[in-house]
């Protein structure tokens, strides 16, 4: 069995977990160790950068920050956790199935077109396309933020005058 | 001059959140409208060549790689004139002053995005403007956080993040293929024979991401509850104007970068545009909600738009970007007629509504004009755009789909007869003896765009040359 493989499965086996678990912190460390693997899959196909943001970011800010607001959440009881795992099982125990069959017809569906990939870009040419020519991302990202905090405004601090 | 589309709502919104006086808030909704004035007017008067000029202060230091051309010129157009009208009617509809500033800072930054969506030259940038859009949507769909705008934000979120998704797939692919995500460099790259089966694989997954973002049937599950449950200044902004720009604008990019499509997508778009239009109208017949029931004619119209760029011909793509801009028109002046019904009954149950005509004669009428334009009534606007997308049809030899245009075009009569009658005429509901007509400024856009659907049907030869011809020629692959 293959590296790249075993990596397959454990990030099919983490996702899983992060919708399943009924504990938020579980949610969260298994999103971190589903980052983690995309890291190391990223790593073997030879994308050192995108997989040290993947790692420092997805992995890294995004579970210090939900970790940081579960912190500030009142846990749940025993009992509550208990209908919450059941309600949860029943909602999406058919989701591994799903994905399953899913998973199979595309692999069907792709076989007889016999897809001949084309050969593999320089990689400078690719980082060229994909940071340096992206000026106009950045008046994108600007805005996106500025959405962010209406959104915030919006959703939490007029709900909390009320 | 391209980046300052983008620039000026962006640094207005700044500069209003960084002044810390009370009158701001006051005024803020009349800047917005003076700043899409002045977007309107600056696309009309100021000639392409000077538009997309390179000149200037942000030319010299930055690169932003924007272009225009009539399809633009004609997106930021419609784009103008509708969040013009959204923003009138958020200044009379929101009674809460702090939530009428945020809608409209919101909607400042929504603009921007579009601006940006619709001048940008490569895919990335474009998957990440429709991105803007769609998170400011969800926001501006949750104002009123009431159980029904919950629900119908999280399905939208969901499915839009699902249509991102398929589009960030599709780039990825174009990018193995042509080692660049430049509209240019892609259109190179799918001419290469051997990158054939790869193409179709990227152009279908792209295709799903737009009809979802476009509300198509079978992808149109969140429309009708967002369009529903949003504040009216937002469906007017969600239906007129935000589906087009992030699902049919892209649509008509890539049909351009393809050359025209190959025959199974023109197929593919051509299904689904008739099923839309289908569906969508029968949806439409059976709503009591006036909200819902215009959400799904979106549905239905958005259709003869698809079906029109699945002929994949020059004038099918001119007659389908004429129905875009016919379609936010009319639709955005039906919602601010739905608007100013609710705000004088408090109801928009059609139920519980009749004979509104005699009490509310201005709402009335303009709603009339708009329900002819949308039937293609001649001599109005949607008459024009509807017949260009029948003969387009006709032209290449898709005779069932010409058919299906003009029956579903008879369905679309109905049901707005019947919205008419069950609204405006018949007896006077119970209750509704002391209704007067809405303030001037709810009229205002209704009276301002029922007189341009008369203007563009009346003067339909100017705007053939001015509009259409120059999209056609744009489209001669």
């Amino acid at each position: 069995m293959s590296l790249i493989l075993i990596i397959l499965i454990i990030l099919i086996v983490t996702a899983m977990m992060v919708v399943f678990s009924s504990k938020l912190i579980i949610g969260a460390i298994s999103l971190a160790l589903t980052s983690i693997m995309i890291t190391i899959l990223m790593f073997q196909l030879n994308s050192p950068l995108a997989a040290v943001f993947e790692l420092s970011i997805c992995a890294g800010l995004i579970t210090v920050i939900f970790i940081t607001t579960i912190s500030f959440v009142k846990p749940a009881t025993e009992e509550e956790l208990i209908v919450s795992r059941k309600r949860r099982l029943k909602k999406y125990i058919y989701l591994p199935v799903l994905v399953a069959i899913a998973g199979y017809l595309v692999s069907l569906a792709i076989r007889p077109l016999s897809l001949k990939l084309p050969e593999i870009i320089q990689e400078t040419n690719v980082r060229n396309v994909l940071w340096n020519l992206r000026q106009v991302d950045l008046l994108g990202q600007a805005i996106v933020l500025l959405i962010g905090v209406f959104g915030i405004v919006v959703l939490f601090k007029e709900g909390r005058k009320k | 001059m391209l980046a300052l589309f983008i620039l000026i709502p962006l640094i207005s919104v700044i500069i209003l959140n960084l002044t810390r006086f009370d009158f701001i808030k006051k005024i803020a909704c009349w800047f917005g409208l003076l700043l899409t004035l002045v977007q309107i007017c600056f696309v009309l008067f100021v000639p392409l060549d000077l538009l997309s000029s390179k000149a200037g202060f942000f030319g010299r230091y930055f690169s932003f790689n924007l272009a225009a051309d009539s399809l633009t010129k004609i997106m930021l157009l419609t784009i103008g004139i509708v969040v013009f009208t959204a923003i009138l009617i958020g200044q009379f509809t929101y009674s809460d002053e702090t939530k009428r500033f945020n809608f409209l800072n919101l909607i400042l930054l929504v603009l921007a995005g579009m601006n940006g969506l619709v001048m940008v030259t490569d895919v990335f940038s474009l998957y990440v403007f429709i991105e803007i859009v769609a998170v400011a949507s969800f926001i501006l769909i949750l104002t009123y956080k009431d159980k029904l705008a919950l629900e119908s934000a999280f399905k939208y979120i969901v499915l839009s993040i699902t249509a991102t998704l398929f589009i960030l797939l599709s780039i990825a692919i174009f990018l193995l293929i042509s080692g660049d995500t430049s509209f240019v460099a892609i259109s190179a790259a799918i001419k290469n024979p051997q990158n054939n089966t790869l193409v179709m694989i990227a152009v279908c997954l792209f295709l799903c991401g737009s009809f979802t973002k476009g509300g198509l049937v079978p992808f149109h599950g969140w429309l009708p509850d967002a369009h529903s449950s949003a504040p009216s200044s937002v469906s007017i902004l969600l239906s007129g104007i935000v589906i087009k720009v992030t699902g049919l604008y892209p649509l008509i990019r890539i049909m351009d970068m393809t050359g025209g499509g190959s025959e199974p997508i023109k197929q593919i778009l051509m299904v689904i545009g008739a099923v839309s239009i289908v569906v969508g109208a029968l949806g439409a017949l059976g709503q009591n909600d006036i909200k819902r029931m215009l959400a799904f004619s979106s549905v239905s119209q958005v259709g003869y738009i698809v079906l029109a760029i699945g002929t994949g011909t020059a004038l099918g793509i001119a007659a389908a970007v004429f129905h875009i801009f016919n379609h936010a028109i009319f639709k955005s002046q039906l919602f601010a007629n739905a608007a100013a019904v609710e705000k004088q009954t408090g109801t928009r149950d059609m139920d519980k509504l009749g004979g509104l005509a005699s009490k509310m004669p201005v709402t009335g009428g303009t709603s009339i004009i708009a329900m002819l334009s949308i039937s293609g009534i001649p001599p109005l606007g949607g008459f024009w755009s509807k017949l260009l997308i029948v003969i387009a049809l006709w032209q290449g030899a898709h005779y069932t789909y010409a058919f299906i245009a003009v029956i579903a075009s008879v369905i679309t009569l109905a049901y707005f007869l019947s919205f008419q009658r069950r609204v405006f005429f018949g007896k006077l509901a119970l209750g509704l003896e002391n209704i007067k007509e809405a303030k001037f400024g709810l009229l205002l856009p209704a009276i301002i765009l029922a007189l341009l659907t008369l203007l563009v049907g009346l003067f339909f030869p100017l705007i053939f040359n001015k509009l259409i011809l120059p999209i056609e020629s744009l489209f001669k692959w």
